[in-house]
């Protein structure tokens, strides 16, 4: 018993390779998939949300908003998709600090697992559920009137950047999640960031419109920069100022994020 | 040959809270130590930081030689952690919670799928291996949760109150289990506050108490270590009992301890033998009917409680009647 102890104990540790982390990465990227599948009614939340907010601006407060040259549909459809993967980011907040409640955090940080296999993982079924949401709202989107009037390889170029910036974004919330420890919580911290950048910025009205003090923020915070890509993608348009600094503010968000994110998943505790 | 645990003056704050006051201790391969303490006394802190969670504020830790802290990654693909919260993912099915916990110790596809299927039967839970976690029970949830802990095959095991809450017949399943991965060269060191469950499967004890080392040693050295043995006196008649016990009170090294429920009292003697004599004496020359008359070892329940003082009520219960789990340290 004590031999077979002694040659247990002395087995060697198989060595973390990058092939083995990026089946880590699998494998927890399927079980959040599994769960983003098997709550529905979160996944219709984050999008029935969005459409609420695109119905409304399209057919009750749209009317009132007069944008020249362009139908305001097609003005506000940029704003709703960022909204959408905002969104969708919560639910990265709430989902890890619900791990971390339940002790999960603790069971896989106790595994001989790459460490930035959970969180990228997290993240990646995220960005699955914010493309699927995309979609539908891309689809409500054309019923209601929307059109891409642009290159196809542009439209793509355009809704690629969303989903950079929603990427980007979801360690932002990883990070809020991790650090407020409490789904709740969470829940309500990922809100106010998300309700800042959607409606101090172009989403919904010209930023021009805006009293001076409000516009000098919204022109420049990162969600304006992509919508104004965005729009310039799908419209057609001058887009190259406005793009190389949408992607700046993404690449600069997901590199601080993810080490914040890390390094908070590492101390982690519950 | 390493040991399979070194634990070596390990010290822990939270805050103003001490929670481990220089704590050592060593366990040898295929050994099983308990940790025994009330609510709050470490021991969960203790875990954590051997499954490489907490960083100690002094001291060391080493698995099979492997510093918890500087080769941390190699302590993790020989550890196994069965938690005090049965943390499994709700939402995924028994098989698929185990099947990753397979993935993320590097197994192959074949091996984690052999290893899922022989957990689930193991556990009796293959009628519930394709059912989502959140219909188990409390029970299989906790056999699910060690399931998971043993996917990994790994030879030094933390078990964390693994039977807290539960009924007595899952407990004994669970028992049995654990008594099996020793003999399959296991190292186990489970926290527990039950004191039959530590008898019944540790090789050694060790019980804190507000994060120190209160004792050490095996259930029948901790019994020494309290000292003489208790006569334990039933009467025949409820009416005589608190007449007995007066009758008794002088061979005894305390007051008795009346059981009105039972009617029979306890008292600690010393010199058990003689002391029995003289108790039976006395109590026949005062006409006492007896039912029952002898000598005993103290109780581990009674060493506990004289080691940690005042001991929590909770602290008290056997485990015949856990308790619901009260606030986790």
């Amino acid at each position: 018993m004590t031999d077979l102890a002694h040659e247990r104990l002395l087995s060697q540790p198989i060595a973390l390779t990058p092939r083995l982390a990026l089946r880590d990465l699998k494998g927890i990227t399927k079980r959040n998939l599994l769960r983003i599948i098997r709550t529905p009614q979160l996944l219709f939340m984050t999008i029935v949300q969005p459409v609420i907010v695109l119905l409304l601006f399209r057919y009750v407060l749209g009317g009132a908003i007069r944008i020249p040259g362009v139908n305001y549909v097609d003005f506000v459809i940029p704003g709703i998709f960022l909204e959408a993967v905002l969104l969708g980011g919560m639910t990265t907040a709430l989902a890890l600090a619900q791990d971390l409640q339940m002790g999960m955090i603790d069971r896989f940080r106790s595994l001989p697992m790459a460490r930035s296999a959970f969180l990228a993982g997290r993240t990646l079924a995220d960005l699955c559920r914010s493309l699927f949401a995309l979609i539908f709202i891309i689809g409500v989107g054309v019923l209601a009137g929307f059109r891409f009037h642009n290159s196809v390889g542009a439209c793509l170029g355009g809704v690629g950047l969303i989903i950079l910036f929603g990427y980007s974004f979801t360690w932002v919330y990883a990070a809020v999640g991790l650090a407020v420890k409490d789904p709740q919580t969470a829940q309500l911290a990922a809100i106010l960031p998300m309700f800042i950048l959607f409606f101090a910025s172009s989403a919904l009205v010209p930023v021009a419109t805006m009293p001076g003090w409000l516009q000098s923020f919204a022109r420049n915070q990162p969600a304006t920069l992509v919508i104004n890509s965005v729009r310039a993608l799908f419209e057609g348009g001058p887009v190259f100022h406005n793009l190389w600094q949408a992607v700046a503010w993404c690449v600069g968000i997901f590199i601080v994020f993810f080490f914040v994110s890390l390094n908070l998943y590492r101390k982690a505790v519950a | 040959m390493p040991l399979a645990v070194e634990v070596e003056s390990i010290t822990k704050h939270f805050a103003t809270k001490m929670a481990l006051d220089d704590v050592s201790f060593n366990i040898e391969a295929g050994e099983v130590l308990a940790l025994l303490g009330p609510n709050g006394a470490g021991k969960t802190t203790l875990i954590r930081i051997l499954s490489t969670l907490l960083t100690p504020d002094r001291g060391h830790a080493r698995i099979a030689g492997l510093d918890v802290q500087g080769d941390a990654k190699k302590v993790r693909s020989l550890i196994g952690l069965a938690g005090q919260y049965a943390s499994v993912d709700e939402l995924l099915t028994g098989r698929e919670n185990l099947e990753l916990i397979g993935i993320l110790y590097h197994l192959d596809k074949r091996e984690y799928q052999r290893r899922a299927q022989a957990a689930l039967e193991r556990m009796s839970l293959t009628d519930a291996g394709d059912q989502q976690v959140k219909t188990y029970s409390g029970g299989m949830r906790r056999r699910l949760d060690l399931a998971a802990s043993l996917i990994g095959q790994s030879p030094v095991l933390f078990l964390d109150e693994p039977t807290t809450g539960l009924d007595p017949r899952t407990r004994n399943d669970l028992w049995q289990f654990i008594k099996d991965l020793v003999a399959d060269g296991a190292t186990v060191l489970l926290t527990t506050q039950y004191m039959e469950e530590a008898e019944h499967l540790a090789n050694d004890i060790i019980v804190l108490n507000a994060g120190r080392v209160v004792a050490q040693g095996t259930a029948d050295q901790l019994k020494e270590e309290l000292g003489g043995d208790v006569l334990e006196v039933r009467v025949a008649k409820h009416a005589d009992l608190e007449r007995a016990a007066d009758l008794v009170t002088e061979f005894g090294t305390a007051p008795p301890r009346l059981n009105h429920d039972l009617d029979q009292f306890n008292i600690p003697i010393q010199d058990g033998v003689k002391a029995l004599i003289a108790a039976g004496r006395a109590l026949d020359d005062g006409g006492i009917d007896l039912v029952d008359l002898g000598i005993r070892r103290p109780s581990l329940d009674e060493v506990f409680l004289s080691l940690t003082g005042e001991g929590s009520a909770q602290s008290t219960a056997k485990p015949e009647t856990p308790p619901t789990r009260g606030t986790h340290d």
